[in-house]
């Protein structure tokens, strides 16, 4: 059986499942992302281990900015939420009301990015850069890697709504849709868990 | 052959085996010659483990031989044999017995990991060394004494030894195979402790046991065991102060050039190895024998050892920091005439 | 329903540059892994002969941990693993009745990461900046400050671009077989080398990840002044040694346990028996799976963990020894009442089993945390890790592509040649690696350019040597018999063993490119084997013939390795070395190159729509069966 790009007649109703080939897209991603949250669970333990050792460097006490922070979680955690309708309106076969919220989503996470830029260039000025100590070298490394998942998602996503756009909601583009969903929704987490181990911790001592 | 017949055959050979086994390598070296209590624990786990894990072989290796001799395709066979699904007898046998003999190791295992990870480091009737592994060669501070010295590590007989090993640079590993098991020399923060008697006298060989560089194998340094009065005597000795050489351009060339990195007695610096008594020692660079009945390429005269090293450490230890120091033939002459001298009166 | 594109179809060289077909990636695979098992295996050679007196000075001693950290870097990611993946993707599609894998674009992707990688750790050789750590590559010995010259970037940056295509073709077995399965095979009617490829894969999904993690913040430390292991900077040396374990550990069980899967076919085949045991099979490989991922610290014994630690991780690592004594019981139980013939795959699976068990009880033996105080570090361990890799892994290999062979090439390897490989090769094996137990308990450390006379070592290490090249012949004798096979006439039969059991038997040899003419309809375990019981010769199509869709081949895959390859390059000489560009340090160009270019690739791959191709019912070899 072949996936064809032009279909007569009705989407099916989970037009994401409804190849072999959007099946396995699915389920393959899945498993990707518990192959990510070894990759975020061992970046999380090495900060564990060297999140003490500050040398000349700011403790986490005094640096971190949390309103800031704060703020750029709203804007993750809403995106998350966004790129939730977008998936629904996937489901109600709404190609415009989807392009719509993914266009939203993205531009949360850009203002997510914008924030978090910010704040390293501030980090950066009072004494905590890169190579300063083995706690800001595994900050930046987890913090980082996490941005750049965002920033690549930003990518991703932009390039979907541009096929969305074109050539419309089919069995082809909804698999690709709906994964970006599922890999927003990860990276949300993983910052959840950023937020709490990396700042609440990080300030509380 | 039948299978009791193949079982007769086997046991000589297994006797043989656990003979060989205790009669392997030098008593100086070997774990398989345990020269102190720590190393014999160690030696009773590992005899332990090989029995329990020779009747697994044997089992085995029967079954194996069996299966291939009695189950050979005949030529010209055509017959399907009967097509086994399994056996749940077989299969609890098969699970339930290595369980047990996996307890049986296992006991005891625990045992010697509580019992050889005791801290002896507030111990007042222990000897304390801190061990600082360097490339490549070792460093042994005794706090309480106030003493240091390098590459031969001292101690009284039947004495518990209580060590703190580290490492200045890379990740080393501090092994005496006839006495103890190894512990790794960490940099930074990771320091290890354990510890280890000798009740016998004797000169112990000690290897290091983690790759640090081109000259990890050549790394190697010396236990001595000696009675307690002689280690009291080798104690003093140590902080003894120390003559310069007596000529004066050896001693300016000796001051200039050597006592920027190395020590003697209360003159020079600490980075490198104190050469306090170092013509006593049992060797030089750790891997340079000193005798006067040299056999090998490595053995020589504690002059000729010294002569050799000073005149290249590269070549005789690659990627040693010990750079090709700047010296007249007379100086170096002179220099390891006078090392060889400089040794320490302390045994009887 | 006709298609307005035309059909892209290469021949020659732009054929295997451009395939997506799992048959060729897996040959592909298979010459890659062959080749670097040559290089690594030269580096073993090389290795003993300096070994063969004490004060040796055959090669230097920084020449000497070089090769000592090539050979074991080589052999087990760019030899061995490549071999694995090639029997994987050869044979699970054909066994579980599917045309292809899950992604077959992916697939070649993996192939090629890995082929750049290979290369670009084995450029370090001709720049004279090998690494010269152990492919354990432990901190801080391995970052700047003690390691100045480019061997371990090209350790971290080779490993890092070739492990991305190992952990894509983990996802692509894990969903080939859980979502492509033929009608009828439910998971247990499985044929047990399909099972170890899933429980492997699974394995490599969740180790991969903590290696790609080591390999970037080493890469961070040396590249760009990070302090992740570094004392100076706060960093931690012991850090490494988890992360790098934690991957590590995993990782021999990635590569034991798809032999453990041959082993399982070629003995079943061989004795005309059924597996002794499957379900317990399956649930001891699953257990010795999970359990694989409890014990990485065994390695760590003499680190400093404390007692509380040691203790458990002991017994932890004890405990694997349970469910791998139940494969070894019911390998021994499939052959026993059998009627068994020794081909020479089954030579090499039934020498497997002794010498698997040896390397296994070695292994119980360093589980003890005490006695391994003595062995760690020693050539005990050394010996210990040969027997289980190369007595039990490269046996399992050689006994797989002799049986895999005809299903591959057409062609059956010449048996002559193919028994004195196994005897030349086992019995120097045995020489080489026997001996080592004995020179780690005399007090022999591992990693030692040489050794002082009159220790005891001398007449231990000249045998061993002399194994040595004894496996060097054996290996020789393979590489013969591939060469004068390859002239023999390509008509092996479906079942050219006449016992073949499961699927892959009853298909052409060579597999066709569609692999299934009709996907065939599963009735039990050992599909094929249950239809020859019945009175059958073939199987029963599950679907009518029809026109088969194909992949498309692409050159996307390789352009995307090759940007990756030239990003590795200019991350590494980005201190000066190329100058700068606008300011910026030229190795960061062409490092931004590179990832532009990888990035481009898999852009136009989302952004055009590939359909693949249609193979008509006309095009089809075989007459088929009316369904």
């Amino acid at each position: 059986m072949s996936a064809h790009s032009h279909t007569e007649g009705q989407l099916p109703h989970e037009p994401e499942k409804a190849t072999l080939e959007g099946r396995n897209k699915i389920l393959g991603f899945w498993l990707f992302l518990g192959a990510e949250t070894v990759l975020f669970g061992t970046l999380f333990s090495a900060f564990l281990a060297l999140r003490d050792q500050v040398l000349d460097g700011p403790k986490s006490q005094e640096l971190f900015e949390l309103p800031l922070v704060a703020l750029a979680t709203g804007l993750l955690l809403t995106s998350s939420l966004t790129s939730v309708f977008a998936t629904q309106a996937l489901h109600m076969h709404k190609v415009k009301a989807m392009i719509w919220w993914l266009v939203v989503t993205v531009i949360l996470g850009l203002g997510f990015l914008g924030l978090e830029i910010y704040e390293f260039s501030n980090y950066v000025h009072e004494g905590h850069g890169f190579t300063t100590s083995a706690f800001s070298s595994s900050f930046y490394t987890l913090v980082g890697f996490h941005g750049a998942h965002v920033a690549f998602g930003i990518v991703w996503i932009s390039l979907l709504i541009g096929q969305l756009a074109k050539k419309g909601l089919t069995v082809t583009t909804a698999p690709k849709a709906y994964v970006a969903g599922i890999y927003w929704h990860f990276i949300d987490v993983v910052w959840v868990f950023i937020f709490t181990v990396v700042y609440l911790m990080g300030k509380v001592g | 052959m039948n299978r009791w017949q193949f079982f007769r055959k086997l046991a000589p050979l297994l006797a043989l085996m656990v003979l060989v086994l205790s009669a392997c390598g030098r008593s100086d070296l070997s774990t398989l010659r345990p020269q102190g209590p720590v190393a014999e624990e160690q030696f009773g786990l590992m005899k332990l483990a090989i029995s329990i894990m020779l009747i697994v072989i044997v089992v085995v290796f029967a079954i194996s031989f069996y299966v291939i001799i009695r189950f050979r395709r005949r030529p010209g066979d055509k017959t399907i044999p009967k097509q086994v699904e399994g056996n749940h007898k077989l299969e609890i046998i098969w699970t339930v017995i290595p369980i047990i003999l996996l307890i049986i190791l296992g006991v005891p295992t625990i045992q010697s990991v509580f019992n050889l990870s005791k801290d002896h480091t507030k111990d007042p009737e222990a000897v304390k060394v801190v061990v600082t592994a360097h490339q490549y060669w070792w460093e042994f501070e005794y706090p309480e004494l106030g003493i240091k010295t390098a590459q031969e590590l001292v101690i009284p007989k039947g004495k518990t030894i209580s060590i703190e090993a580290k490492s200045a640079d890379v990740v080393h590993s501090f092994w005496i195979p006839s006495l103890a098991g190894k512990v790794d020399a960490n940099p930074g923060a990771n320091e290890n402790i354990m510890y280890f008697s000798a009740p016998k006298e004797g000169v112990y060989l000690g290897k290091c046991a983690e790759l640090c560089g081109p000259s990890h194998g050549l790394m190697d340094f010396k236990v001595k065991s000696v009675d307690e009065a002689s280690f009291d005597r080798w104690t003093a000795a140590l902080q003894a102060p120390v003559a310069l050489p007596s000529d004066p351009a050896i001693k300016e060339a000796f001051v200039s050039k050597c006592l920027t990195c190395h020590a003697v007695g209360d003159q020079g610096g600490p980075a490198f190895p104190n050469l306090t008594g170092i013509g006593s020692r049992e060797t030089v660079g750790g891997i340079l024998v000193n005798t006067d009945d040299p056999e090998y390429s490595n053995e020589g005269s504690t002059y000729d050892n010294l002569h050799r090293w000073i005149e290249d450490p590269q070549a005789v230890k690659p990627g040693t920091l010990m750079p090709q120091v700047e010296l007249t033939p007379q100086e170096l002459d002179g220099i390891s005439k006078y090392l060889s001298e400089l040794t320490l009166d302390y045994e009887q | 329903m006709a298609h307005g594109h035309a059909v892209k179809r290469y021949s020659g060289l732009m054929d295997w540059l451009t395939t997506v077909d799992h048959k060729k990636i897996g040959i592909l695979y298979l010459i890659a892994g062959g080749f670097f098992f040559l290089v690594g295996g030269l580096e073993a050679l090389l290795i003993r002969i300096q070994l063969w007196k004490p004060l040796n000075d055959f090669v230097s001693a920084d020449t000497y941990n070089e090769l000592l950290t090539m050979h074991g870097t080589t052999m087990i990611f760019l030899a061995a693993m490549p071999v694995i993946f090639a029997l994987m993707n050869a044979i699970v599609p054909l066994q579980i009745g599917a045309r292809d894998v899950a992604y077959p674009f992916v697939n070649a992707i993996g192939f090629w990461t890995f082929f750049f990688g290979a290369v670009l750790l084995n450029v370090s050789w001709f720049t004279g900046s090998v690494p010269d750590g152990g492919w354990t590559a432990y901190a801080p010995f391995s970052g700047t400050t003690f390691n100045g010259d480019h061997g371990f970037d090209y350790y971290v940056l080779g490993l890092q671009i070739a492990g991305i295509g190992t952990l894509v073709g983990g996802i692509n077995f894990l969903v080939t077989i859980i979502n492509m399965r033929a009608p009828g095979m439910t998971f247990m009617r499985m044929p047990m080398f399909t099972w170890s490829v899933f429980i492997t894969s699974a394995l490599i999904l969740f180790a991969f990840p903590a290696l790609t993690v080591g390999l970037a913040a080493l890469m961070f430390d040396r590249v760009f002044d990070a302090n992740f292991f570094d004392p100076s900077g706060g960093g931690n040396a012991v850090l490494w040694e988890h992360i790098f374990w934690i991957f590590g550990h995993p990782e021999v069980y990635i590569l034991i346990l798809p032999a453990f899967g041959v082993i399982s076919e070629v003995v079943s085949t061989f004795s005309r028996k059924r597996l002794f045991g499957y379900s317990s099979m399956v649930f001891a490989t699953i257990l010795i799976g999970f359990l694989g991922f409890m014990v990485w610290a065994h390695h760590m014994f003499t680190t400093g963990l404390g007692p509380v630690a040691n203790g458990l991780f002991s017994i932890a690592t004890m405990l694997i020894a349970v469910p791998t004594g139940i494969k070894i019981f019911n390998w021994l139980f499939t052959l026993w009442g059998g009627s068994i013939t020794f081909t020479a795959a089954n030579l090499f699976a039934v020498g497997f089993i002794p010498t698997f068990v040896m390397g296994g009880v070695t292994g119980v033996m360093l589980a003890a945390a005490p006695a391994d105080f003595q062995y760690h570090d020693s050539y005990f361990v050394v010996a210990h890790f040969h027997y289980v890799i190369v007595g039990g892994l490269v046996l399992g290999l050689f006994a797989g592509l002799h049986y895999w062979w005809p299903k591959m090439f057409g062609r059956m390897l010449n048996e002559g040649l193919a028994k004195l490989t196994f005897w030349t090769f086992f019995i120097g094996f045995h020489l080489t690696f026997f001996v080592q137990h004995f020179l780690g308990l005399m007090g022999m450390p591992r990693r030692i350019w040489t050794y002082l006379d009159g220790l005891g070592f001398n007449e231990m290490n000249l045998i061993s040597t002399i194994g040595a090249l004894l496996m060097g012949l054996g290996t020789i004798f393979f590489l013969l018999n591939v060469v004068i096979t390859a002239f023999k006439p390509k008509n092996a039969a479906n079942d050219p063993w006449e016992d073949g059991r499961t699927l892959e038997w009853t298909i052409p040899s060579p597999a066709p490119e569609y692999n299934f003419k009709q996907t065939p309809l599963v009735r039990g375990y050992d599909a094929y084997w249950k239809e020859k019981m019945d009175g059958h010769t073939e199987m029963t199509p599950a679907e009518p013939i029809g026109s088969i869709h194909m992949p498309s081949p692409s050159i996307l895959p390789l352009f995307m390795a090759i940007g990756l390859f030239i990003t590795g390059l200019g991350l590494m000489y980005s201190h000066g070395e190329w100058g700068k560009i606008a300011g910026i340090e030229a190795g960061f160009v062409v490092g931004g190159i590179g990832l532009i270019i990888t990035f481009a690739c898999m852009i136009i791959r989302s952004l055009i729509d590939d359909h693949g191709f249609h193979i008509e019912p006309e095009e089809l070899q075989d007459k088929g069966v009316k369904a």
